[in-house]
């Protein structure tokens, strides 16, 4: 009895002593890898999204490995689940950074998850490329922001309906899931319609529950503040799950996308291919990358990832892109570097320029966001998206947004001024005086 | 007093949870960092996080094995006592935060708060929020408590609307208004006591205080057990209209027994979030809560040191599956759950000590049983 | 509706002459010049941009080509295509035979590297526009009626005079009274309009209320005489108290209708958890294999016999029926028949049954959502005196009603209800009169699961078909079934509907969120009042 129990009381310790042979025998064992950590829920709420982007971390470096790999050596994939659960985000990636001793973390989705990983990145040194468009307001040495910036997406967005080609938009209802991102680009935005003139009153705005089903009342809502007369558009930053059925209460109550067009910010190919896109004909996307662009790397890539995957109907989005990207990035300034020193490779990181898959060149800037080219797509019946607008220049990613008292003095710097928060206006980075 | 109800399996908990307290920390900052004993820095707060799980399904124990009460949103309260310690890391963090706003916390700052609100007051201070680490998930537990238990609620549906609450609670900490961070919460913090939350020692010192939590838990537990009051709660466990009809004021009892496990939940919560180093409202989801209640189960109902056990080994469990089997670890982990309960119905702790107990009296009835013998009696 | 129009009669011709007629009406240049605007139109859809799309279309609409109303039909279709090489313009039929755009002869042979004609929202609503213009006199009443409503949202001042004619030549009166509120609507808002035109065209608009004909109301230009104003205010008003009552009923309605999603969601629950007292957290994986069922039926249909597209709901829910049943029945024999009469222990294996399903499905069919088609009877709304309620809320409130009665019957009027209520108010007495207590316990598990299977059916319809599908509705089902009083049917019935209600009249004053955190603790409350939910069972089972 005392034995058995013994053992089962000392279950953690052994545990650890158990993980740490494995863990330094790997080590040992695999001089001639270079490790990269994926981070990315496979089980949970954003498994739906998120497996999606593990796949193309997967995919990237059996592309490498068929190249060379990098330096020389084989890159290995370390691939864990943190099960769309917060605190375990920042448990594996400890786990991933100290324990497997990965070079660089390709992961996250959520903000919450950045959020949850950022302190282990910082004090355990190492690299997370984020590859998801986000709300901004955050720069940090560790992490490389592949995705798009709120002036990156949300403000073109809105150009580009209040355009004549857009419909001239007066009227605006935003419509996001209750929490930071939504929330974000909505204050943003409500700051910049106004700066464009946007009474008061033709601003509404709505905040949903996390896997919202239930539109109805939402959607007769809409309805009805579109009916004043004005030309009035959605901006929806509602997340993944609700979307669905979002779309097909809108579909089924009519409103079509000439009468109230709905422009989404977390909307792409993959969330698309759950619905029925037949009635969603106009509706709006605003991405940083679209399957449909006419473009020889894009065609290249679609299909050596479909025969990756062995499916020829398997889509391509935005993140994934932004995933291309921030992997090419990466070993292009490893094999720059010379190494896969964190510091080093912080250091060279910015100015890094790769192709993207739009046909133009994104550049990796000194505040660890990335230039990029906004497309404004239209939803297609097939479930892809007809580009109907574009920037004529890449846009530079913006951490810290110029919309927002307290943000807009801030700016960010790893190169110079070797700071996330330097404040304009006290000419001190942050609190450290 | 206390310690003289305690059994041998307490014992060796205690001694192994004790242990447990001094030799990690030790192994981690004395020994080298080559040498086979050292204990790697991941380990010691995830260790630490295994350690607070086990308190609050020692928590849940209490309740659920002793009195009967399967609340199913015992996550609320451990989340409750992370949220107060949250808001003084937060208050800690000071000017350090990216707007470098010497009061507001960041997220105030960017939803464009002037001032700090009325329910953010004194959690600058340690012993206020400590105060609150226990005071929220207890008020909780006594206003949900004092009314559930007088209106006679019980069964599946005390367990249903337990669940309710905590969803309620998960929604209202999800609304931005709220002025508890929103769907991010609190992260990113930075000292605790005016000590590096970061650092090897706090970590340590942190581990420390949750195995020492854990054994105080526990020691606090069994006393109430084994009193008088722990007798009338197994009472009423078993048959709860006879107890009333006794004359016992039953629901005085459960309120007494609800508010205290609340608490230590609380007390569990808030060690848990320096150590984990983040407190979200998905800490409120009704499937934390249920997850928490099948540590108790898988370790064994009505041991107190089960329900620790469980708590361990799952938690361990999980970490290492969601490591090696990133796309089928819910498989062993939904596996595991389906065959403890088909298989271990008391639990790994309740089938042990049956055994135990099972051995023990073949020798005691007839100590010269031949070895090989089949008994018949099996 | 071919079956409408004869080629027998008349009037198609005449129509057409008229049509042909006016549009030389609006020329401005001689018909000589008529040619030259046709290919000007037409090649400026050859150039790819939106502007000069945009300007093709009014030129083409307004050049009164034979072709014009086919060439603007098949590139609001997507069936428009121009060849950048040789700048010229074709279409295709529904069948996708390639006809020249200025000809309409067929194609001779297709052009390499014909792309499509792009369109925007912009280009759409010119579309609808010039198209509404040019069906007003179309043979097809619903095509003149749709045309007219396309006018009155456009309120193009360009078709007033053919909507005055189409006005005169009207026989259908449904159709007429469309064409009046354009012709209204147009009235009302260009300048230069008569008083007494304008007020009687307010007369027009505000006899119908809807929240379109306040709205017009509301936006008259600047130069519109006191008097209309006035008038159009009142108006305004009137429509505005009938809908604030219409938003109350309306309301009712939206909570009927999710009041019979919780109904659906929960009613296999009532059963497995109601009447056999299991805390199944699977009941949400059932519902989810239910939906997935949904799919493959489609997925079937879709590649064997495309026609029956229409009916796959019909298929799905006996197939999901059965396959949900036949999961629930295999769970029942394999964990949860060792488990009767420690029912917090099925709390814990059901868990662990959920985990174990929710990736199963995950790694058949993939961790995103599926697409489930809606069939095109259950697609739109139906609009009812300013209300609207989409016709799939319809079809599920009436499916949830039957599925209830269904059950209701089987529980009542058949062998196996008499058993299963035998087994649940005793099981020994049952066992002592014969009835096979575990074969019972089987079938009604299978039965309860069968019925959250057909559930998934129905949420396939409103929601994500994903692996988290289960997730979002196993907390409401518990809320439900216990708020309403476990072990009871009507109790369930009651409470899901009290539930949808409820939530749908706070969500208009206190938010979604904020709605239901306030509908939860309201049913704490309650459970507080009334310890054994709406309908409680009295008696000694109670206290067991």
């Amino acid at each position: 009895m005392l034995n058995i129990f013994g053992s089962i009381a000392k279950g953690a310790t052994a545990f650890a002593a158990a993980s740490l042979v494995a863990g330094g025998l790997s080590a040992a064992s695999a001089q001639d890898t270079i490790k990269v950590g994926v981070l990315h829920s496979l089980s949970g709420t954003m498994a739906i999204s998120e497996t999606t982007l593990k796949d193309t971390v997967l995919f990237l470096i059996d592309e490498q490995n068929k190249k060379g790999g990098v330096l020389g050596k084989k890159l290995e994939a370390v691939v864990v689940d943190p099960a769309s659960n917060w605190p375990l985000f920042a448990e594996k990636a400890r786990e991933l950074i100290a324990q497997e001793k990965v070079a660089v973390v390709f992961g996250c989705w959520t903000s919450v998850s950045r959020k949850s990983v950022l302190p282990v990145f910082k004090e355990l040194n190492s690299i997370l490329f984020y590859p998801v468009q986000y709300e901004g307001e955050e720069s940090e040495r560790n992490v490389f922001y592949t995705g798009a910036a709120p002036n990156q997406q949300a403000i073109p967005a809105v150009d580009y309906l209040m355009s004549e080609d857009g419909g001239s938009v007066k009227r605006w209802v935003l419509a996001g899931t209750d929490y930071v991102y939504p929330q974000t680009t909505n204050k943003i935005l409500q700051a910049y319609l106004k700066s464009k003139g946007v009474a008061d009153e033709d601003i509404m705005i709505n905040y949903t529950p996390f896997g919202h089903s239930d539109w109805q009342t939402i959607v007769s809502d809409i309805k009805k503040f579109g009916s004043a007369g004005k030309k009035t558009a959605v901006v929806s930053t509602i997340n993944g799950d609700a979307n669905v059925p979002f779309y097909k209460e809108l579909s089924n109550q009519g409103v079509k996308a000439t009468d109230i067009p709905v422009v989404a910010f977390s909307v792409g190919e993959e969330e698309l291919a759950g619905i029925d896109t037949k009635d969603l004909v106009g509706h709006l996307a605003a991405w940083n990358y679209f399957q449909s662009v006419d473009d020889p790397a894009n065609a290249e890539f679609i299909k050596s990832w479909q025969a990756f995957t062995k499916n020829d109907k398997r889509v391509t989005n935005d993140p994934m892109e932004a995933t291309v990207i921030g992997f090419n990035m990466w070993v292009k300034a490893v094999e720059k570097a010379g190494t896969v020193d964190v510091d080093k490779v912080i250091d060279t990181l910015p100015g890094t320029e790769v192709a993207n898959l739009t046909g133009g060149t994104s550049k990796m800037l000194p505040n660890h966001h990335l230039t990029k080219p906004v497309l404004i797509g239209e939803i297609k019946a097939d479930g892809q998206f007809d580009v109907v607008w574009e920037t004529e220049d890449l846009v530079p990613g913006d951490a810290w947004t110029d919309f927002l008292p307290g943000s807009k003095e801030l700016e960010a710097d790893w190169v110079d001024l070797k700071c996330g928060n330097y404040n304009t206006e006290t000419k001190k980075c942050g609190a450290a005086s | 007093m206390i310690l003289r109800n305690i059994d041998r399996t307490g014992w060796i908990f205690l001694v192994c949870v004790v242990a447990l307290g001094v030799l990690v920390p030790v192994l981690n900052l004395a020994v080298p960092a080559g040498s086979f004993f050292h204990i790697p820095d991941y380990l010691v707060p995830l260790i630490g996080k295994y350690l607070c799980f086990a308190l609050l399904a020692i928590s849940i124990d209490l309740i659920w094995g002793y009195a009967g009460i399967l609340s199913l949103g015992h996550g609320a309260f451990f989340a409750l006592g992370g949220y107060a310690m949250g808001m003084y890391l937060m208050r800690q963090i000071g000017p350090r935060g990216v707007y470098a706003d010497p009061v507001l916390p960041d997220f105030m700052v960017f939803l464009n708060w002037k001032e700090l609100p009325w329910f953010w007051q004194g959690f600058d201070m340690f012993w206020y929020a400590a105060i609150w680490v226990l005071l929220a998930p207890g008020l909780l537990a006594f206003v949900f408590g004092w009314f559930a238990f007088r209106s006679r609620v019980t069964g599946v549906y005390l367990s249903i609307i337990t669940q309710a609450m905590t969803f309620a609670l998960m929604l209202a900490f999800f609304r931005n208004d709220m002025g508890f961070g929103g769907n991010n919460g609190f992260t990113d913090f930075k000292d605790i006591l005016g000590f590096n939350i970061q650092a090897g020692e706090t970590r340590a010192v942190l581990f420390f205080l949750s195995a020492m939590s854990l054994a105080g838990g526990y020691l606090l537990c069994r006393w109430i057990v084994t009193s008088k009051l722990g007798k009338v709660l197994v009472a009423v466990r078993d048959a709860e209209s006879r107890t009333r009809f006794i004359g016992y004021r039953v629901e005085n009892y459960k309120l007494f027994v609800f508010t205290l496990s609340a608490m230590i939940a609380g007390i569990a919560g808030a060690l848990y979030v320096p150590q984990v180093g983040i407190i979200n409202p998905s800490e409120f989801t009704p499937a934390n809560s249920i997850e928490s209640v099948i540590w108790v189960a898988v370790g064994g109902r009505g041991t107190l040191v089960g329900a620790a056990i469980g708590a361990l080994t799952v938690n361990a469990g999980k970490t290492w599956f969601t490591g090696v089997l990133p796309d089928m670890w819910l498989f062993a982990l939904g596996g595991l759950f389906v065959l403890v309960t088909l298989f271990l119905p008391k639990g790994i702790l309740g089938t042990i000590n049956s055994g135990w107990e099972k051995t023990r009296r073949k020798f005691r009835s007839d100590g010269s049983v031949p070895s090989g013998v089949p008994d018949a009696a099996e | 509706m071919p079956g409408f129009w004869t080629p027998m009669t008349l009037a198609p011709f005449r129509r057409l002459a008229l049509t042909l007629l006016i549009a030389l009406a609006c020329l401005s240049s001689p018909p000589g010049a008529r040619a030259d605007a046709v290919d000007d139109a037409l090649a400026l859809f050859t150039t790819d941009k939106f502007n000069d799309t945009a300007t093709g279309i009014q030129a083409l609409a307004t050049s009164g080509h034979d072709n014009a109303l086919t060439i603007l039909r098949a590139m609001t279709d997507g069936r428009l295509f121009y060849d950048p090489a040789g700048k010229t313009v074709f279409y295709r039929d529904a069948q996708s035979a390639l006809f020249d755009a200025k000809t309409g002869a067929a194609a001779a042979a297709e052009p390499a590297g014909l792309k499509a004609v792009r369109l925007n929202n912009r280009l759409r609503t010119a579309l609808e526009a010039a198209r509404g213009g040019l069906a007003l006199m179309d043979p097809d009443p619903d095509r003149r009626r749709t045309a007219a409503e396309a006018v009155f949202r456009s309120r193009d001042a360009n078709a007033l005079p053919t909507l005055t004619t189409a006005i005169g030549e009207e026989k259908d009166t449904r159709v007429r009274t469309e064409m009046e509120r354009a012709r209204a609507a147009i009235l009302l808002t260009s300048s230069g309009v008569a008083e007494e035109e304008r007020l009687a065209a307010v007369d027009t608009i505000s006899g119908r209320a809807t929240a379109e004909s306040a709205a017009l109301l509301r936006s008259l230009p600047a130069d519109t005489p006191q008097g209309v104003q006035e008038a159009a205010e009142a108006a305004v008003t009137i429509i505005e108290g009938k809908l604030a009552f219409l938003a109350a009923f309306q309301n009712v309605l939206y909570g009927v209708s999710l009041g019979s999603v919780l109904l659906l969601a929960a009613v296999g629950l009532a059963i497995t958890f109601g009447q056999m007292g299991v805390i199944n957290m699977a009941h949400g994986e059932m519902v989810m294999i239910g939906a997935y069922t949904t799919f493959m039926v489609q997925d079937i249909i879709r590649n064997a016999a495309p026609y029956l597209f229409d009916y796959s709901l019909f298929i799905a829910v006996p197939a999901a029926f059965i396959v949900a049943g036949a999961v629930g029945i295999a769970i029942e024999r394999s964990v949860i028949r060792f488990l009767y009469g420690r029912p917090l222990e099925t709390l814990l294996a059901t868990w662990g049954i959920s985990l174990i399903l929710q990736q199963a499905v995950r790694s058949i069919f993939g961790p995103t959502n599926r697409e489930v088609g809606t069939p095109s009877w259950m697609s739109g709304s139906l609009d009812f005196m300013g209300l609207s309620l989409t016709y799939n809320r319809i079809a599920i409130i009436v499916f949830a009603l039957m599925v209830f009665v269904a059950l209701l019957l089987v529980l009542k009027k058949t062998a196996l209800g008499l058993q299963v209520r035998a087994v649940t108010q005793n099981r020994r007495m049952a066992a002592a009169m014969g009835i096979r207590t575990d074969w019972i316990d089987a079938m009604t598990f299978g039965l309860g699961s069968g019925v959250a299977g057909m559930a998934g059916v129905a949420l396939s319809q409103i929601d994500n078909v994903s692996p988290n599908l289960g997730q979002g509705y196993i907390i409401d089902s518990f809320m439900v079934v216990v708020f309403g009083g476990v072990g009871n049917l009507w109790g369930t019935l009651v409470g899901a509907l009290t539930l949808g209600v409820a939530n749908k009249f706070l969500e208009p004053y206190a938010g979604a969120v904020l709605g239901k955190i306030l509908l939860l603790v309201a049913i704490i409350l309650f459970i507080q009042k009334r310890p054994r939910g709406l309908f409680a069972l009295k008696g000694r089972a109670v206290e067991a």
